[in-house]
């Protein structure tokens, strides 16, 4: 075991899969001499060199369209995506292509790819740069989107998503990069994609959460326990698409109550899509309406606003709270 | 500081060889093997008439809407028939030429124009992509797979199609730009047909050529006449050689014309000249490389009956084809099917199952041809 924060789970994971895999190679802006803006493929440049590990041009839709052609020919692409809010530069690759390549080619072709992004406020920077914008990629049939909570799962995933013959999407919290360190296993650890975990045990109040959203989750968790008694269940779901709707169903028919949290935009957000699929699932012991805490329907507000918009703990458990009280 | 001109030394060729009039170069003609000579016509022949063919099959609603090549047989062919088996070609949707050259079963191809995704699907040894239909995005592709070639340490080289209209796309520069910097063996074919559906070239780019622009990204372009099935072929077999030796990507620019409709749902007239239909009437790649053919004694009697006896056969296989089973959508959306999609493959087996039509009813009339749409006697055929 060692001791790791996400940036260096996550450069575990690389390195690992690189050691293990030929085929595997990264991509993106500033990724290699420089080991990325955030350094999470800090050093995989000068273990496996440049034509491995590609410091790329300054273009998103090339970045994934040549990962995509890689794919093609049976590498196995890492693509770094600087931020989340670029991407809509390379959308259409992913969207048009990657998440297709298998379907239109009826299984001649398939893309095992990664396109890393990080995302999330939460960190005081510009436009572009702190946005969720996670819900495109969940609303895309043929693609898989990840998205981890701490170090260890972070790395865990990324191995499986490495080793995952479709294309994932893998989404990481920039205010979660330096949070904390975990005990992180030496030896390779991969979780399984589609898989929810429950973060805590609780029987009066569902509350779920992705990301860097989870934290916030657990904290109005205690919050609940502490001032009112009451057993909130945690779920982190890891991955978005496809969505594990049996763990959520299984806690909501449990507790009866659920609130689901996260920084996308409420409207036509991964909220919707969890709501539903409980309603659909767990209707007769559902004792309150579903609720959502998200952040507001409105264009990037600028970090001097953004914890307005983004939940946080106060709003999570006003929000628990109507729902016990329904 | 004084203010100097940088010497690029920056040029781009004309390259034409069997001229409109059938005049020659023949310092410049490219020694082709006499049956490779007869495989190009051949497959630029059947290019034409199953073209032909799939308009009239499209008007009858047999097929949906499709992009015909008719006027670019020989930018296709030329360039395709440099490349080995060994070789990717990567399409964008007019390229039906280039796909018969590379052994696509003509079936396959109306399959893939009749709604069905197993049309669009290469043979397991097949170097070829699939048929790409947003403009230029299938560039990328191609440098990738360029680059994974060079990786592994394959010689493989990789051609890809695109149009005039594509050159305006971000795609394209994207993808010039990463084959220059990766210096990687591509070779860009772009079929200036003039058209971009009703856009001309001159509202496209106001570049004199489009071969120029890959000047700008560190590598040669050449401009041939496209209609010229021995300039496009001397092209690229240049450019194949030059990518094989490691000297990277190359882009030719075919200057052609698409002589017929931008896709079945399109109407020329609106926006363009019978007289200008009519000029590059008159250059013809098949009635130039034909009459090239004629004075070598190398054109077969009877070809045209021939291959349409050839689209007639594959026609009725592809007629005779099993109706589409729905629930095959699931196979290929993803390696393994997540537990969700299970759940949806499972409720439209049930629905399927009980929409299921009585096995004991009568046979349901054929639908009623389509509005616009000619009932001919091919129908029952």
């Amino acid at each position: 075991m060692v001791k790791l924060n996400m940036v260096k789970a996550l450069n575990l994971a690389l390195l690992q899969e690189m050691e293990r895999d030929p085929d595997v190679l990264v991509l993106g802006e500033d990724v290699g001499v420089d080991g990325g803006v955030f350094r999470v493929t800090e050093d995989l440049h000068r273990t496996f060199g440049g034509k491995r590990v590609i410091d790329s041009p300054l273009a998103e839709a090339a970045i994934v369209g040549t990962a995509v052609g890689m794919a093609l020919y049976g590498l196995k692409p890492v693509c770094e995506i600087q931020f989340s809010g670029f991407a809509f530069q390379c959308f259409h690759q992913i969207e048009n292509h990657a998440a297709r390549y298998r379907q239109r080619t009826q299984g001649r072709f398939h893309c095992q790819m990664v396109v890393r992004m990080p995302y999330g406020g939460g960190v005081r920077a510009l436009e572009h740069h702190s946005e969720s914008e996670e819900q495109f990629y969940a609303h895309v049939p043929g693609l898989k989107l990840v998205v981890p909570s701490g170090p260890r799962n972070a790395r865990a995933l990324l191995v499986s998503a490495i080793r995952d013959p479709d294309p994932v999407i893998f989404f990481e919290a920039k205010a979660l990069y330096h949070a904390h360190k975990e005990e992180v296993p030496e030896e390779t650890e991969a979780l399984p994609i589609g898989q929810a975990r429950v973060a805590q045990e609780g029987r009066d109040l569902t509350l779920i959460a992705y990301g860097a959203m989870l934290r916030v989750a657990l904290e109005a968790a205690e919050v609940l326990r502490a001032e009112d008694g009451v057993g909130a269940e945690v779920i982190d779901l890891l991955t978005l698409s496809p969505l594990d709707r049996e763990t959520l169903v299984a806690s909501v028919a449990k507790t009866g109550r659920a609130v689901v949290v996260h920084e996308a935009p409420r409207s036509f957000g991964p909220g919707a899509e969890i709501a539903a699929s409980i309603m659909e699932g767990a209707f007769l012991a559902l004792e309150a309406p579903i609720r959502r805490v998200a952040a507001v329907d409105v264009p990037w507000v600028g970090f001097a606003r953004e914890k307005a918009s983004v939940p946080d703990v106060s709003r999570v458990v006003a929000v628990a709270r109507e729902t016990l009280a329904f | 500081m004084p203010r100097t001109s940088l010497d690029l030394r920056l040029s781009v060729d004309h390259l034409s060889i069997l001229d409109g009039d059938g005049t020659l170069d023949t310092a410049l003609e490219p020694d082709i093997p006499a049956g490779d000579l007869k495989r190009m016509y051949r497959t630029m022949v059947l290019g034409r008439r199953l073209d032909e063919r799939m308009v009239r099959l499209q008007r009858q609603g047999r097929i949906g809407t499709f992009a015909p090549i008719k006027g670019q047989e020989a930018s296709q062919i030329g360039a395709v028939a440099t490349l080995r088996r060994e070789d990717w070609m990567v399409p964008s949707f007019r390229e039906t030429a280039a796909m018969l050259w590379r052994g696509w079963p003509i079936e396959q191809i109306l399959a893939f124009f009749a709604g069905r995704l197993e049309g669009g699907r290469p043979a397991p040894d097949q170097r070829d992509l699939p048929i790409t239909i947003p403009v230029s995005t299938q560039l990328p592709h191609a440098v990738g797979l360029a680059y994974a070639a060079q990786y592994r340490g394959d010689d493989a080289v990789v051609m890809a199609f695109f149009g005039d209209g594509a050159t305006s796309e971000g795609d394209f520069h994207e993808a010039m730009n990463f084959a220059g910097v990766w210096h990687v063996p591509v070779v860009f074919v772009c079929q200036n047909n003039q058209w971009a559906i009703s856009v001309p070239i001159k509202k496209q780019t106001h570049s004199r050529t489009l071969a120029q622009k890959a000047l700008a990204y560190g590598f040669p372009g050449i401009q041939v006449d496209g209609n010229d099935i021995l300039a496009v072929y001397a092209a690229s077999r240049e450019a194949v050689l030059r990518a094989q030796a490691g000297e990277g990507p190359t882009l030719i620019e075919c200057v052609t014309y698409r002589l017929g409709v931008h896709t079945t749902a399109d109407d020329p007239t609106k926006y363009r000249s019978e007289a200008e239909v009519r000029e590059w009437e008159r250059k013809d790649p098949l009635t130039r490389f034909g009459a090239y053919l004629e004075k070598k004694t190398l054109l077969e009697p009877g070809l045209d009956e021939e291959l349409d006896a050839l689209i007639a056969r594959a026609v009725t296989v592809f007629e005779a084809l099993p109706p589409a089973d729905p629930l095959t959508m699931f196979e290929h959306a993803y390696g393994e099917l997540p537990a969700p999609l299970r759940a949806e493959r499972r409720e439209m087996a049930e629905r399927l199952a009980r929409a299921a039509p009585d096995p004991t009813a009568a046979e349901p009339l054929p639908p009623p041809p389509m509005r616009g749409q000619r009932k001919t006697s091919r129908w029952s055929n």
